[in-house]
């Protein structure tokens, strides 16, 4: 069986030289780090909301609270599965009313667990603003969401497999697509299962 | 990891697997009960039936409440103002109900093996809440992960049950998971209140209440069924307290770091003294915040197990 062709987009400098973009960017759009908190999506997204959270500290030394999120809960298609997910614990151990939230994951794909993550915050209190960013963004959105901080762009097929490895989580720090190209055919099906799902 | 099966009929035949990933889950429900909006949506568009042919507080308020956190339209059921009393039998009433669309049902009856018979009538899924002197699973995840909480894992604990071992469902559910999570597990009280063939539990059995709990890191005090005493199983309720009710004195022989339990409903001065249950080392309103928690990780986890072949 012939494997799926693996890249790899984004090394462990990449990804560091990415975080500290985003976390100028993220200072400059809010004019500093004053009323900003930040929430990441279990798991990798929540790896770098740390990450993030990290480097703007060490440039305004400013401790900002991070959270993290289960997006599980509020998921659109908990009922067209036959077992459900696990839940992981939702952190959010400060009051997010009226501060300027930054909501971090990985790949943005399809929209659908960020439409799930702003359901849920909401349901925490009333943010002054909610901001999104992620570490790739993959196109295929099924929902009018955009991000506001990207790593990167890169384009992909419906089909391609992007995956964020962090140091955290899996001991190795890098980006790779799976493109489908190469896939055999008899993947296909499985694939198409997967649209509107979760996987990126 | 996911259940088996897509019933909660008893904890006899659930594994230590799948104990943990229900407590797992309930853990990180708790925390949604302490949130502004107690509330998530993940059960949208399911119904649940509480059929209560018992009379229940806690449950039944504790089910309907779990149901109500996840976004589950529920209706409840009660005996006395229903077609019961005209004599329907529990098969038509719940085929009745289905009828409306249901897809899950919550039932305590005083008959055992209600739950399962539901299983061979209907389609939805089906909770165990009490059946006669059976099996009450959810009191006895709920009790679990409240030790669980305090001491990090049941492995070597060790857990006295107290009370009426042959009436008692929790007794039953409570035996089966607390060894299967690999506590040490004694019961006492007296012996017209001890089952047949109990030593088939795989339990200590004691009748005095001194040596059950000398040593002990858990005390469960199971309520004393008064209309018990009517049937002459015990001499008098004096007598009872005198011999097995759980007073300040005797806590002295249990483990430094002890913890006293009750599933409620209590009879202050009878099984328990008010001292003890209101003391530091009671966990006994904990356990009824937890046993919400517990609700809605069975009400989430068997949701959705509908297609399944059993």
């Amino acid at each position: 069986m012939p494997k799926a062709k693996v890249e790899t987009l984004m090394d462990k400098k990449g990804i560091a030289r990415a975080i500290t973009r985003i976390a100028h960017e993220i200072l400059e759009r809010n004019n500093g780090a004053e009323s900003l908190v930040m929430i990441g999506i279990l798991t990798r997204g929540a790896d770098l909301a740390r990450r993030i959270a990290e480097k703007i500290n060490s440039i305004e030394g400013v401790d900002i609270p991070v959270g993290l999120m289960d997006i599980n809960l509020y998921r659109d298609d908990v009922h067209s599965k036959l077992d459900q997910p696990i839940i992981q614990r939702t952190e959010i151990l400060f009051d997010i009313v009226d501060l300027n939230v930054v909501l971090v994951d990985d790949v943005l794909f399809t929209g659908r667990t960020i439409r799930a993550a702003l359901d849920q915050i909401v349901d925490f209190g009333r943010p002054r603003s909610i901001q999104l960013a992620v570490l790739i963004d993959r196109g295929h959105r099924e929902l009018p969401i955009r991000p506001d901080y990207v790593g990167k762009n890169i384009p992909t097929a419906r089909e391609d497999k992007v995956l964020v490895r962090t140091l955290e989580t899996d001991d190795e720090e890098k980006v790779v697509i799976e493109r489908s190209g190469l896939l055999p055919i008899d993947k296909v099906p499985e694939m198409k299962k997967r649209k509107g799902g979760k996987s990126k | 990891m996911k259940l088996r099966s897509r019933h909660l009929l008893g904890l006899e035949n659930v594994t230590r697997d799948e104990i943990s990933l229900i407590l797992d889950t309930a853990e990180t429900f708790r925390e949604i009960i302490e949130r502004p909006i107690k509330k998530v949506p993940t059960l949208r568009g399911i119904t649940v039936l509480n059929l209560f042919y018992e009379p229940s507080t806690r449950t039944k308020i504790s089910f309907e409440l779990a149901e109500k956190r996840l976004s589950a339209d529920s209706i409840s059921f009660a005996k006395a103002t229903s077609s019961v009393t005209k004599g329907e039998s529990l098969r038509d009433t719940v085929q009745n109900i289905e009828a409306m669309k249901i897809d899950m049902v919550v039932i305590r009856h005083s008959s055992t093996g209600a739950p399962f018979y539901l299983t061979q009538c209907i389609d939805s899924n089906v909770i165990n809440a009490g059946d006669g002197s059976h099996e009450h699973p959810t009191q006895a995840l709920l009790d679990m992960m409240t030790i669980r909480q305090k001491y990090g894992s049941l492995d070597g604990l060790r857990v006295v049950l107290i009370g009426d071992v042959k009436h008692s469902r929790v007794v039953r559910s409570n035996i089966w998971g607390l060894k299967t999570m690999g506590a040490s597990v004694a019961i006492c009280g007296p012996s017209t209140l001890m089952p047949y063939e109990v030593e088939k539990f795989g339990v200590d059995v004691y009748t005095n209440v001194e040596e059950a709990i000398d040593g002990a890191d858990v005390v469960n005090i199971m309520r004393i069924q008064l209309e018990r005493q009517k049937a002459g199983l015990f001499p008098s309720m004096r007598e009872y307290t005198n011999l097995f009710g759980i007073t300040k004195e005797r806590l002295k022989l249990l483990n430094e770091n002890f913890t006293i339990m009750h599933p409620g409903p209590m009879n202050r001065g009878i099984e328990i003294t008010s001292e003890v249950a209101d003391g530091d080392s009671s966990v006994i309103l904990n356990q009824v915040t937890n046993g919400q928690a517990v609700r809605m990780a069975v009400l989430y986890l068997l949701s959705g197990k509908k297609e399944e072949a059993e």
